[in-house]
């Protein structure tokens, strides 16, 4: 194959209009284009939601400070929270997947390419749609008609008699049609698993990341399926006049709750299962070692798929359940721990005994290691439900899972930006901006989300716009938001870093980490086909058998 | 298409589970069992349309396309004469019962339930027609029964979610 007849390298060599590439952006069905857009989309959003939460923050530096206003505040931590859950992190989950499953199982595209590039521009439309909302009503300085009824928009809040005008339908219409992409994916990637693998590639050889991709789709079409629903009731609620959540005809909230939050928590399995995934490719090769006790990896990740489905109404205690329901989900949501801890051990096990290299993706992955064991035992003290019934709806709450989203999910992705960054570009990142933004990050981090804690438990609720002096949480709020300063500098350098090294970085090579799965056997970038010839696979590390014939994995995997 | 349909299960479940949780709590009527007849002969006809398509696609197996054509033709009908019906007693519901989706929870949850079904049903129809009208045109081949056997899969899903519906619905509803 010349590369005249592919386009895309071809652009190298002889440089097309810009109208022309774009239009090849556009228009692309090319799972690896596919798989940048849903990133760099991300990323885009992750400053802006960054942003949102900077504006919250400067807010609370101080008491009876008078940055925004109250309104204002509102729609600043619904559209943070809407636009981080929605619009940062599923598309930089669907985005790793994209790119990296089809490599990994030696196919040549997913199973559905045409479907893949329609979802991908249903969730950027649901983004754009939702930050419209900005544009309208009460101009930008009153932000708007965005959205002000937090991510789980609560019911009645959400009827017209509370919520006039069109802010909630911007979140209601943005989620429903994100929605349907997120399910579109999650079908192609389900499909592409099950039906396209290479010859000899059975489910027990593929890297754990494509069975934890799996698990992810699965819950994905299982629980978002639920969401779009009730955002259709929400829709005939508030178009149509239906009495859903109209707690005056009849109508239950507390309906709405067990609705959203059958979504919502697989929904954050939706979001760390990947990161599992990314840490357990990196974590064995820069341990020099192969994944500890791949079996029970499996097994548990498809455990906690399972449980996590039972566990919704952890996040209802407060509003006052029978003791049976109570007791059923604080048992279930503890029973989820049991198959994470595995988890974490087998990770620690890969590590035991290793040449451990400390570059920067293993940097993140070292980090994601302690934060989320840290968020994991927040999270079981949330699920006693006694405990529940004082700090939940305080700080503590979001000190905690702010703990797993920001301190495991993203940092273990980060760790997989830095860690595939050279397959999807063809150069290496800068080491040394790498780890000043991981030290910059990790600084940040720890300051402003071990500080939340404190002011939670000494009773700062959560969503409140200003306080009192003289608390005792003063200080520890102008800490949190300092941290936020760190955490902004150490995203400027990754922004930085990734810009930089696109142009100026070292030629990577096929193979700069010495990996094991099929996608580092590629040139980097891949071509647009992947793969000239389907590879064939007799193990779970089929590189580390080309590299080593005499010593091959597959005589002792059976 | 069952990953389609698993996604569809789910949203279906929680359609039915509203329903179901909003059984006897509307505060004002008509209620169910005023106004509600349960639709037997639309019932079967929906139901016997899941065999007819089963026979349109097993003759398009064996290349016998004037009995493709028929049993596909004899299917759109009977999903036709499904969603009259329907229509019928909607029309029967608003403007002799005065039931609206505002009237009440009953109005609220039922028109979504039973809407949502027969949006499906449309969305089945279209597909069944434009295979009918490319059938006969001639562009429908036996290469192509894997392609209908994808819709027959979702026409018999649409059947099936009727029987949960019906049940929920004009049995347990009443
Ligand atoms: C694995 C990734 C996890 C993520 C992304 C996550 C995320 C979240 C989020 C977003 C909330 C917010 C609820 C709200 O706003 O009201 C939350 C609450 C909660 N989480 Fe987690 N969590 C994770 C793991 C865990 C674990 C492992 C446990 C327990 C073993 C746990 C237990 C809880 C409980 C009990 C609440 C409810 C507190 C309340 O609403 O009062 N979480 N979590
Ligand atoms: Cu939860």
């Amino acid at each position: 194959m010349t590369t005249a007849s592919i386009p895309w390298m071809q652009s190298d060599v002889a440089r097309r209009p810009l109208v022309e590439r774009l239009h090849d952006w556009v228009t692309t069905v090319d799972h690896k284009r596919l798989g940048i857009l849903y990133v760099v989309y991300a990323l885009v959003l992750l400053v802006v939601a960054g942003i949102e939460a900077a504006i919250m923050r400067i807010q609370l530096m101080a008491p009876h400070n008078d940055f925004v206003s109250p309104q204002v505040f509102n729609r600043m931590f619904t559209m943070h929270g809407t636009t981080m859950i929605f619009f940062v992190a599923m598309p930089l989950v669907f985005g790793f997947a994209n790119y990296l499953v089809p490599l990994m199982i030696g196919a040549r595209d997913m199973a559905f390419p045409r479907l893949n590039a329609f979802s991908f521009w249903l969730t950027a439309f649901g983004g754009v749609l939702l930050h419209f909302s900005f544009l309208g009503g009460s101009g930008l300085y009153g932000a708007g008609t965005a959205p002000d009824v937090g991510w789980f928009a609560y019911a009645p809040l959400t009827a017209k008699t509370f919520s006039p005008g069109h802010s909630t339908d911007y979140w209601t219409l943005a989620l429903l049609v994100s929605g349907f992409g997120s399910i579109g994916t999650a079908i192609n990637i389900l499909t592409t698993i099950l039906c396209l693998r290479c010859p000899g590639m059975t489910l027990g050889r593929m890297p754990l990341f494509a069975w934890l991709s799996l698990t992810m789709a699965g819950l994905v079409i299982l629980a978002v399926s639920p969401l779009s629903a009730a955002q259709m009731m929400l829709l005939v609620d508030r178009y149509l006049g239906g009495h859903f959540f109209d707690t005056q005809a009849g109508g239950s909230a507390v309906i709405w709750m067990h609705f959203f939050w059958v979504f919502g928590h697989p929904e954050v399995y939706v979001l760390v299962i990947p990161a599992f995934a990314v840490v357990s490719e990196i974590i064995p090769v820069f341990s020099r070692k192969p994944i500890f006790g791949y079996p029970v990896m499996v097994a548990a990740t498809v455990c906690i798929g399972f449980i996590s489905m039972s566990v919704w109404a952890h996040h209802m205690f407060t509003v006052g359940m029978s003791p049976a329901a109570n007791g059923f989900f604080v048992l279930s949501t503890m029973a989820i721990a049991v198959p994470t801890g595995i988890k974490i051990f087998n990770w620690l096990a890969t590590m035991w005994g290793g040449t451990i290299q400390f570059r920067t993706p293993m940097l993140f992955c070292t980090g994601f290691l302690f934060q989320f064991l840290i968020g994991g035992l927040t999270g079981v003290m949330l699920a006693c439900a006694p405990f529940d019934w004082q700090l939940g709806g305080s700080y503590f709450l979001v000190a905690h899972f702010h703990y797993v989203i920001v301190g495991a999910i993203l940092f273990a992705l980060f760790g997989g930006f830095y860690y595939w960054f050279p397959k999807v570009s063809g150069r290496m990142c800068s080491e040394t901006l790498g780890k000043l933004h991981f030290w910059l990050f990790l600084i940040g981090f720890h300051l402003t989300f071990d500080c939340m804690h404190v002011p939670g438990i000494l009773g700062m609720p959560r969503r409140i716009y200003t306080y009192e002096p003289g608390r005792g949480w003063d200080a520890w709020n102008l800490w949190v938001t300092i941290g936020v300063v760190f955490q902004g500098l150490g995203t400027l350098v990754f922004v930085g870093n990734l810009v930089w090294s696109y142009f100026e970085g070292d030629r990577a090579g096929s193979d700069p980490w010495d990996a094991w799965t099929l996608e580092w056997s590629t040139e980097s970038p891949p071509p647009v086909y992947n793969f000239a010839a389907l590879p064939v696979v007799r193990s779970r590390r089929p590189l580390w058998d080309l590299k080593h014939p005499e010593d091959p994995d597959w005589k002792y995997e059976q | 298409m069952y990953g389609l349909i698993a996604a569809e299960a789910a949203i279906f479940t929680i359609f039915v589970v509203a329903y179901l949780f909003y059984v006897g709590k509307s505060l004002v009527g008509p209620l169910p069992n005023e106004v509600l007849h349960a639709p037997v002969f639309l019932t079967i006809c929906l139901l016997s349309s899941s065999l007819t398509i089963h026979r349109a696609v097993a003759a398009l197996r064996r290349a016998r396309m004037r009995t493709f054509e028929l049993w596909w033709a004899f299917t759109i009908a009977l999903g036709a004469v499904f969603l009259g019906g329907t229509a019928r007693e909607w029309h029967h519901l608003i403007y002799d019962q005065g039931l609206t989706v505002r009237t009440n929870l009953f109005g609220t949850s039922y028109y979504s339930l039973v809407g949502l079904h027969a949006f499906h049903v449309t969305v089945g129809l279209l597909g069944l027609l434009t295979v009918l009208l490319l059938g006969l045109g001639g562009r429908v081949g036996q290469e192509h029964t894997e392609r209908l056997d994808v819709l027959s899969l979702y026409w018999h899903f649409v059947d099936a979610v009727w029987i949960v519906v019906f049940t929920v619905v004009y049995v347990i509803g009443r």
